[in-house]
């Protein structure tokens, strides 16, 4: 295997154990900023690579597209976050101690990220997973209020339920290939269980997906399981928060693509699909009407993070090229989106010393830069033109309706819901009088412009490498 | 040939009775011992899939089972216990009798499903793999009808040793899963551990329903 992929590995873990070491706050922000920024450019470089897979990891067209948007938002988020801790520790909600730990942490969750989307063998896919879904546990709780302690604690129950059902599921899949590929090894390789998948067993193949289903379904948030996840959005730091939503969401749902596709290429077992675009179906639809009576700011956009999981589980569900296409494309607009709405809305909450939406007020007037920072976010999720959102929103409707007409009524009824209520929670928020506190806040603002400027360009204009790319990666996806 | 399926099979219904008695105790102390016991026949019954599929690397994990969840855990939660003062009743949110019937139900439910499923597969990972499930399944039952945080790690604990079983019985799976889930056990003890101590500081009560009272907004 090619050493980029090490190096793409390795980078994170090697940092973490520099900045555990590393005292001063400052020093470790930028070392943290610096590291991801490394990884970031050794995941653009994984282009070069040609594709390929050994026994444990692989390279292929669908995972280089998840690497090198993980590492990008990895990178962005660590910028914003250097700019963020710096102000949580002089209102005194950190220790110092604790953001060393921080950073350490933030380098380990990069890592097994990483290690879950280049897996090629099923149970390392599951440790990366697993290892990810712990350190953003502990994340979640750094504030150690009461509420951040809940929130961790429902996390981690949830968190755990579901990765044990994912491992239950893993074991049925190499039981499921032992017929084929014999013991050992080879069938834990996801590689060869897809070369061979037509001699799987088709009975252990079926029950081991229901369990991958649930399990990673519970990670990726999608209704009934997603109780964890607007609680681990809003009590956690903002930094982790945007990368929960931009990131592991979708390291969670990559891993039950892998495992989609597996089932797929076996003709005789059940077909993946309809279950998936009702799963997504009911989040969608469900976590539309939920934003309604959001009373947290950060709860919003937790929710809005199930609407759009829902959404892209739903195109994946619909599969073929043009769907698998639109459901990448829209995936990778929410990460870019809203990970930079959770950027402005960190500074928001910083600045108005609240999370809670009726006591933020008149920030058009107090803070004019956020207020449109805000707005540009909200308009872009929301799915209004000329932002990338609305592109893959219309593609993904689009190619329902050429299909199955009836079938696209629903996530437009669902998607025009969410609108209503992400409108309506803006506009409280920009006018009415000031309120008092209003706190100075350095926001670093390279983070949020960078993601929107891509967001807005891909709107307007996909170059055709891109283009080319993605639907490379949407073919292979089946 | 039959001797090992027989062995294998009543260390792994051992622990399905110990996975019951974990549901039916009513005293946290009784729940630790339930769950010290439940793995120790565990580490017997990774031992003996060792021996009998000639893997000895298996010894490892049989090894770790006994030490760690065995012995190591259950004394520490033991001498939490002590220190925290909470001798006390485990709550139940739904009554005994009525949690055992849902566990009949469930573990009636996992051999019909696997039995079904696995009709062409060798038959000691089937038997293997039903029971495997059954434990799953009872582990979650206990952590939903359990408010108690103590009762929850346990309960979670319980389910590790269910997965543990059915990765063992899975002929030939490599050792990296192995090592992994023994080691995921241990960073899920020390998260665990955090938690109880923070719930502790913050609360002076483990009861997670304390927990739900401060929870805001939905």
């Amino acid at each position: 295997m090619s050493p980029v992929v090490y190096a793409v590995i390795g980078i994170p873990f090697a940092s973490a154990i520099v900045l555990a070491v590393l005292p001063g706050y400052r020093l470790g922000a930028a070392l943290n900023v610096v590291a991801s920024f490394a990884a970031f450019l050794v995941g653009l470089s994984l282009l070069t690579v040609t594709g390929g897979a050994d026994e444990y990891f692989i390279v292929d067209d669908v995972n280089i597209v998840f690497v090198v948007l993980n590492t990008l938002v990895g990178f962005t988020a660590a910028l914003f976050s250097a700019s963020y801790i710096g102000h949580e520790i002089e209102t005194g909600r950190v220790t110092p101690l604790a953001v060393r730990f921080y950073h350490a942490m933030y380098q380990v969750m990069m890592g097994s990220m990483s290690v879950a989307l280049l897996a090629n063998n099923i149970g390392l896919l599951w440790v990366g997973l697993e290892l990810s879904t712990l350190i953003t546990v502990v994340m979640v709780g750094l504030y150690r209020t009461p509420e951040a302690i809940e929130a961790a604690w429902k996390y981690f129950i949830l968190g755990s339920v579901g990765i044990s059902l994912a491992f239950f599921g893993t074991i049925l899949t190499y039981l499921a290939g032992q017929a084929a590929l014999g013991e050992g090894a080879n069938a834990m390789s996801w590689s060869l269980l897809h070369a061979n998948a037509a001699r799987l067993d088709v009975s252990l193949l079926n029950l081991a997906f229901v369990f991958l289903l649930v399990g990673y379904g519970t990670k990726v948030g999608l209704a009934p399981m997603h109780a964890w996840l607007p609680d681990a959005h809003s009590e956690g730091p903002t930094p982790i928060s945007a990368v929960l939503s931009g990131l592991l969401l979708n390291v969670a749902l990559y891993a039950l693509l892998r495992f989609k596709m597996l089932i797929a290429a076996n003709p005789d077992a059940m077909r993946p699909g309809p279950i998936l675009i009702v799963m997504g179906l009911v989040s969608l639809i469900f976590a539309a009407f939920m934003l309604y009576q959001r009373r947290d700011i950060k709860r919003l956009f937790a929710y809005s993070s199930i609407e759009h999981m829902g959404l892209i589980t739903f195109a994946f569900g619909m599969g073929g090229p043009l769907a698998n296409f639109a459901g990448l494309l829209h995936m990778t607009m929410h990460s870019l989106t809203k990970s930079a709405i959770f950027f402005a809305v960190g500074h928001v909450a910083q600045a108005k010393g609240t999370q809670r939406i009726a006591d933020i007020r008149g920030l058009s007037v107090s803070h004019p830069g956020l207020a449109i920072g805000l707005t540009l976010g909200v308009l872009a999720i929301a799915g209004l033109p000329p932002f990338g959102v609305f592109m893959s929103e219309f593609l993904i409707l689009t190619t329902t309706f050429a299909r199955h007409p009836w079938l696209a009524l629903l996530p437009a009824f669902g998607l025009v819901v969410a609108f209503g209520a992400l409108l309506l929670r803006l506009q409280s928020m920009l006018f009415g009088e000031p309120n008092e506190p209003v706190h100075e806040v350095e926001a670093s603002s390279i983070p949020f412009a960078l993601h929107l400027l891509i967001v807005l360009i891909a709107g307007l204009y996909l170059p055709s490498a891109l283009v080319a790319w993605f639907q490379r990666a949407a073919e292979f996806l089946g | 040939m039959n001797h090992a399926y027989d062995v294998s099979h009543f260390l792994a219904g051992l622990m399905l009775l110990a996975s019951f008695a974990l549901l039916y105790q009513d005293r946290l102390l009784a729940v630790l011992r339930s769950f010290a016991l439940q793995a120790i026949i565990l580490a017997l019954a990774v031992a003996w899939e060792a021996w009998v599929q000639d893997r000895p690397h298996l010894f490892i994990t049989a090894g770790l089972a006994l030490g760690l969840k065995g012995l190591v855990i259950p004394m520490a939660l033991h001498r939490m216990i002590a220190r925290l003062g909470i001798h006390r009743d485990v709550e139940q949110v739904v009554g005994v009798g009525i949690t055992m019937l849902i566990g009949l139900g469930l573990t009636a439910l996992s051999l019909l499903l696997i039995l079904k499923a696995t009709s062409g597969a060798p038959s000691l990972a089937r038997e293997g793999l039903a029971i495997a499930l059954a434990i799953i399944l009872l582990g979650l039952l206990m952590m939903i009808t359990r408010r108690n945080a103590f009762t929850q790690i346990i309960g979670f604990m319980s389910i590790e040793n269910g997965l543990i079983l059915a990765a063992t019985g899975a002929r030939g799976m490599p050792l990296v899963v192995e090592i992994s889930v023994a080691f995921s056990v241990l960073i899920a003890l020390f998260v665990f551990a955090v938690f109880v101590f923070r719930i502790r500081e913050r609360f002076d009560t483990v009861d997670v329903e304390a927990l739900e009272s401060v929870r805001g907004d939905q």
